[in-house]
């Protein structure tokens, strides 16, 4: 993407007007009032995550006593766990099952030369308009009818076909500007079309991958309404869910709830911190497209 | 580029039509269409179980007076009608037409100004920009959690600010009110979306070409000239993607409502998505509950097809 783009603007050397310095602190001053208001919500949630509900009570601004990590321990005890393995589960399936489907499907659909090709590739591509609470309903008669209500599995179905338009649009895309003398040259060698998918297509295809193998994990991860229809027992939410639960129980234990979604929050903002210009790009590819 | 994204790949398919995949070959092979339609099949069968049947099938749901269980009975058109006399509908209707207006005016200039901002590359802007992007990558839930404490009138954020700055005339129990519920909800949703126009945005300040600006600079034009004569211009289409994005979200609107005030109080942030949901689900009015979600499905349909229609007009001038 283009952020990725190295700075080419060259140092501005001019000599400091009057009006220049006040352009540069109205900058400065937008930039500032912005990222309080971007901040400040994420520093009330980790500072209130250390209080005790007497401090949550009291004095707003004052810091917490002591860096007491109770909060933590009690959701645990609460069960975040069982949730974060949940989430987990279900989001790495979804991201494998997601961009297997996908690559197989854009395959064909980049390289090959059928008279479906172009339908088939509009019908993918027509789901992302498609607002999920159109499918909620006979989705959650299907997967009673499956009998899989109420378990991980209900969710892996509708994850991986609203992410599917998505990442065949991308892998397609990608698929169709790799050189096709490559293939030729495997397939000279005697390798049939699966070989040249696993051995060259695949392999080839990795950026791409990426990029829909993190916007799906995030969007997965954060999911909520299709949770919310097909999950029931506790042991079986993922995070979002499990949220919603400990903002039932607490009621008014809020240091509690903040450290729980501290920690729901937590790997996301890890990996970003992380791999930050490839996790932006691949939201910007995803939403763009989506 | 959304117009962009639909038109597949003209040279992908051409270029493979020389390859040696239609080439006779040696052996016996299989035809060309059943190799394809073979890696396609998986996807498509998960396709169109999850995507596909359901819209019919909630056309058929919608046909019926049905609770969920049993067969229900078959009543015509009744739930449309009822739903299109249902004053509840219209007014969940009226928030989200609210929603969409305000996202859009909102949204677009706030994540443009910002994004004009970080692309004047000032000392410290990477720092800024991890900072802005955060809200995009928490979940709607964990954002809704957070804001009804921001909200809350007694041991809220908001109001605390609103202590230090002088301001306690305007404190109030934000969510409980049906005056301001629906902008605290609007304001929560342009916290979590504005990073996302503003990175849209900032991808497409870097493909205007820096020559420009040193032109209009020896010119002798300001920034602010340069802004309205070059910017805007030429981010024209990709401002336009971002309204037709933040329309068809807002008409889907649903997790943050859900999870802040459930449509309340007294259905004064209500939307077309937390009504159907809670028809279906709370009230088991499941038939009634699929004409509402084929409602607004026809609305999500129009939006964006008259957009693109118009979009597609307008570049065939």
């Amino acid at each position: 993407m283009a952020i990725t783009q190295p700075d080419s603007r060259p140092a501005d050397v001019q000599y400091q007007t009057p009006g220049k310095v006040l352009g540069r602190l109205a900058v400065y001053v937008t930039a500032f009032l912005w990222l309080f208001i971007s901040g400040l919500p994420f520093l009330f949630v980790v500072v209130t995550s250390f209080k005790t509900i007497q401090e949550y009570m009291g004095d707003l601004w004052a810091l917490p006593a002591a860096l007491d990590f109770n909060n933590y321990i009690e959701t645990f005890e609460g069960g975040i766990g069982r949730f974060f393995v949940n989430s987990f589960l279900v989001s790495v399936a979804s991201v494998i099952l997601t961009l297997l489907l996908a690559a197989l499907a854009s395959f064909p659909l980049a390289k090959m030369r059928f008279r479906l090709n172009r339908p088939l590739f509009l019908l993918f591509l027509s789901g992302s308009m498609i607002p999920v609470h159109v499918t909620l309903i006979p989705i959650y008669t299907l997967t009673n009818d499956l009998g899989i209500y109420d378990t991980l599995f209900a969710l892996l179905g509708p994850y991986v076909a609203f992410h599917l338009p998505l990442a065949v649009l991308i892998i397609t895309e990608f698929m169709s500007q790799l050189p096709h003398e490559l293939e030729e040259a495997a397939r000279i060698d005697g390798a049939g079309p699966f070989e040249i998918f696993r051995r060259i297509m695949l392999p080839l295809s990795v950026p791409a991958l990426s990029t829909v193998g993190i916007y799906t994990f995030i969007f997965v991860w954060n999911e909520f309404v299709f949770a919310l229809v097909l999950l029931s027992s506790r042991s079986n939410l993922t995070l979002p869910l499990g949220l919603m639960q400990f903002s039932g129980e607490y009621s008014i234990n809020v240091p509690g709830l903040m450290s729980a979604v501290t920690l729901a929050s937590l790997p996301i903002i890890v990996v970003y911190l992380i791999m930050q210009e490839k996790v932006v790009a691949g939201m910007v590819a995803g939403a763009i497209k989506g | 580029m959304a117009r962009s994204t639909a038109v597949p790949h003209p040279l992908g398919s051409e270029t493979a039509s020389s390859s040696a995949m239609s080439q006779p070959s040696r052996e016996f092979r299989f035809p060309q269409w059943l190799i394809a339609l073979l890696f396609i099949a998986p996807a498509l069968a998960v396709y169109l179980l999850y995507v596909v049947y359901p819209i019919f099938q909630s056309f058929l749901y919608s046909l019926r007076d049905w609770s969920g269980i049993g067969e229900g009975t078959f009543i015509g058109l009744d739930n449309y009608r009822e739903a299109l006399t249902d004053g509840t509908f219209w007014g969940a209707f009226r928030n989200n037409v609210i929603l969409v207006i305000a996202s859009i005016l909102i949204q677009l200039p706030v994540a443009l100004l910002l994004a004009v901002l970080l692309s004047s590359r000032f000392r410290g802007w990477r720092f800024f920009r991890t900072i802005y992007f955060l809200p995009l990558l928490l979940s709607t839930v964990a954002i809704g959690l957070v804001w009804i404490n921001v909200f809350d009138p007694v041991f809220g954020l908001l109001n605390g600010v609103l202590d230090v700055l002088g301001l306690e005339s305007l404190q109030r129990s934000w969510l409980g009110n049906e005056a301001t519920a629906l902008p605290a909800i609007i304001a929560v949703v342009c916290w979590q979306y504005i990073p996302f126009y503003m990175i849209l945005f900032i991808a497409g300040l870097t493909t205007i070409p820096e020559e420009y600006y040193e032109a209009a600079k020896l010119d002798g034009a300001s920034g602010w000239d340069a802004f309205w004569g070059i910017t805007l211009p030429l981010m024209r289409g990709i401002i336009r993607t971002g309204a037709i994005l933040s329309l068809i979200g807002s008409l889907k609107f649903f997790d943050l409502v859900w999870v802040m005030t459930r449509g309340g109080p007294n259905r004064s942030t209500d939307l077309m998505a937390t009504y159907m949901y809670e028809r279906a689900f709370a009230s088991f009015r499941m038939g009634y509950g699929s004409a509402i979600a084929m409602l607004l499905f026809v609305f999500a349909f129009i939006a964006a097809g008259s957009t693109i229609l118009i979009d597609q007009r307008r570049a065939n001038r």
